[in-house]
């Protein structure tokens, strides 16, 4: 009933290619668009965009940047909060040293910096394959973590070592800064994030990204029929890296405001947007956005029914969480290997017959 | 003979002696990745459990008792005994054991033939799990272990060094023990592996799976036994770090540590483990020592990684490794 190309007729190569060809899936993907857009900037406030939509927008890109890694080239790496911790000390080098500058730019070069600095990680990957490489992406995790707690200049000689966000504007309405209204805040990251999934989502579907897939699928047969690894694996860590800078960027001068980098950016991190893209989904766009919901969600709710509701002490639900939080994804992988989209694909086929057995 | 030279060596003897407490670690994740082909990110994890357990039971400590207390509005702490350190490590052992057969029966036994990365982050779900558990069963305060293990300077070692060189080395009989029982252990280990029954089949379960299961040996009953081993290799890594640094979360990041010792040493290979926990060990308390102060210390935290990354350039599959072989 629900998803059916039945009636939808194609005229042009241009309606056959696009990105949702079924007509359901396409009304769905404008209907989120305008809640996004339209209704929640206006319904917004301090706790919800603070709690749960500000994390989730700035995860949700983490996710895609690192779904193109490691769902689309196969290349795992646990160097996640390294490379967010670029982006956002980037950023903040670029917002206390040219203050006039529109923010937008500043998250774009932060993103920029960090996809060159991936590149540089991204090196060994022509030589070294699966767990090696895992282990060896940790490299930069703890490096770059390290370069800037020691290193004064990143964090402009500050006494605390912290970095700080300035207040800072784009087109005249103030986004970073404690005195940011949610909504700015909610709107610029939601920019980002529909902005990276529709380039995620067409570089996955074009030729480079289908260079991605024959390399992660066999290196060696790919390199065989012509898809050249060094570009494929180095573009694929570059776009990455781009995206989760801008995530690392986002999370820093809108979302903390204040960031000591060995706990913001430490390797928690890493593992954390590593569950999204698995629990979401290897190689799946939306997967991200499940995933990092999943993940923002959980912690929220455990504590609202734990600590809120029960009234059990904080750190027994704490300590809950760990546990559960364990447990699922262990269950997920027994259950769902392939994680949440799979689940939504599996239902929009069964709707697709719905209400009728075959 | 120059200071800086003597230091060196003062250096250089830490170095081996903390390498060999990362080899510890390693030779658990060998065994499992052997064996299964799992890379059991847990084994951190587990040798904080197994340390925790094991201060426990030896104080007579209820498990849950947080939990039970904050359901029920009681307020039990302790069984008010205490029981000594032999017993309690075999008590933990038979812990572990249990452990290792949960493992292979919740977990692991439904994802058999699912892609490494799959079963890599299963491990790390585990990880969570046990950490939440450990937490939640004995509390997350820090806790001393103490086993009766010797601990403090050697003296004899300070005096017959001032005698030759004029400066007493610093070496901690904690780690003279730990090098001990890690010999010890790996000769177990060796020993198991190519005298018995049950150590043959686990080496042929390493070797292929199928070829294992088409001669009669129990995959799930070997899977079993290798979560067990090494879950027992924890709990020495664990007796060995609690008594150092006290039972506390941070142990469970020794797993960290470990990861470039077995980058370096090869996933497969048991010599490879402990000659690259001595290289991680020395080589970064020489780096630390040498080139440390000049760009603002604390190089530890990367540098291990850095050495395995770049010496992996160059040899891909480690010291010790099998060939990495390919084919279309």
């Amino acid at each position: 009933m629900f998803y059916r190309e039945a009636g939808d007729f194609k005229t042009s190569y241009v309606d056959d290619s696009q990105t949702f060809p079924i007509k359901f899936d396409r009304y769905r993907y404008y209907v989120v668009l305008v809640v996004a857009f339209g209704i929640i900037p206006f319904i917004i406030n301090d706790y919800w965009a603070n709690a749960i939509l500000l994390p989730f927008l700035i995860y949700a890109i983490a996710a895609i940047g690192l779904n193109v890694l490691v769902g689309y080239c196969g290349q795992v790496s646990l160097g996640t909060g390294g490379f967010m911790a670029v982006g956002a000390y980037a950023c903040y080098k670029l917002m206390t040293a040219f203050p006039e500058v529109s923010m937008f730019i500043h998250v774009i070069l932060a993103g920029g910096i960090t996809a060159a600095v991936g590149v540089l990680f991204g090196l060994p990957s022509l030589r070294i394959k699966g767990f090696y490489l895992a282990v060896a992406t940790l490299a930069a995790q703890f490096f770059l973590v390290w370069l800037f707690n020691r290193v004064p200049w990143f964090y402009n000689y500050s006494a605390s070592g912290q970095i700080n966000a300035p207040e800072r504007d784009t087109f005249g309405i103030l986004i970073t800064g404690p005195n940011a209204s949610a909504w700015a805040t909610y709107m610029f990251c939601l920019i980002f994030l529909t902005l990276s999934a529709i380039i995620a989502r067409n570089l996955t579907r074009g030729t480079i990204g289908r260079s991605w897939m024959a390399i992660r699928d066999m290196d060696i047969a790919a390199e065989i029929i012509g898809v050249n690894p060094l570009k494929a694996k180095l573009s694929a860590f570059a776009v990455s890296s781009f995206f989760v800078g801008i995530s690392g960027a986002l999370f820093f001068a809108l979302y903390l405001g204040a960031v000591e980098v060995g706990e913001a950016f430490g390797i928690q991190k890493s593992f954390l947007v590593l569950f999204m893209v698995i629990i979401g989904g290897l190689g799946s766009i939306f997967g991200s956005f499940a995933g990092a919901a999943f993940l923002v969600l959980l912690p929220v709710v455990l504590k609202v029914v734990g600590a809120d509701m029960l009234g059990w002490p904080t750190d027994i639900v704490a300590h809950l969480n760990l546990v559960i939080v364990g447990a699922l994804i262990i269950i997920f992988l027994v259950l769902e290997p392939h994680g949440l989209a799979q689940l939504w694909r599996v239902a929009k086929e069964k709707l697709r017959l719905w209400p009728f057995p075959h | 003979m120059p200071e800086q030279l003597v230091f060196a060596m003062e250096v250089v003897l830490n170095g081996l002696m903390a390498g060999v407490l990362y080899a510890l670690v390693a030779l658990g994740f060998v065994l499992i990745y052997k064996a299964s082909g799992i890379f059991n990110y847990a084994q951190g994890v587990m040798a904080l459990f197994a340390a925790m357990t094991l201060v426990g039971i030896m104080q007579g400590q209820v498990p849950f008792a947080h939990l039970i207390n904050a359901t029920f509005g009681l307020h039990v702490t302790h069984f008010g005994w205490q029981i000594p350190g032999f017993i309690a490590i075999l008590l933990t052992m038979a812990v572990m054991v249990l452990l290792a057969w949960l493992v292979q029966t919740f977990i692991m036994r439904h994802l058999i033939g699912q892609e490494p990365i799959i079963l890599f982050m299963a491990t790390i779900g585990l990880a969570y799990f046990l950490e939440g558990v450990a937490d939640l069963m004995w509390g997350s305060e820090i806790k001393t272990l103490d086993v009766g293990l010797p601990q403090g300077i050697n003296l004899w070692i300070d005096e017959r060094t001032f005698n030759i060189f004029g400066y007493g080395f610093f070496i901690d009989n904690l780690d003279i023990v730990a090098t001990i029982i890690a010999a010890l252990l790996v000769a177990a280990l060796v020993a198991f592996s190519q005298y018995t029954k049950q150590g043959r089949a686990m080496r042929a379960v390493a070797d292929d799976h199928q070829a294992a299961l088409s001669v009669g040996i129990s995959l799930n009953f070997i899977w079993v036994l290798v979560w067990s081993v090494a879950g027992f290799v924890a709990l020495v890594a664990g007796i060995m770090w609690g008594t150092k640094s006290g039972v506390q979360f941070s142990l469970s990041l020794i797993a960290l540590k470990a990861l470039p010792v077995l980058m370096l040493g090869g996933f497969t290979s048991i010599p490879g483990a402990i000659v690259g926990g001595l290289i991680i060990g020395v080589g970064e308390k020489l780096f630390e020592f040498a080139i440390g102060p000049l760009v603002g210390g604390a190089t530890e935290n990367w540098f291990a990684y850095v050495l395995a990354l770049i010496f992996l350039v160059f040899r891909p599959q480690g010291l010790f490794g099998e060939k990495i072989i390919e084919r279309v």
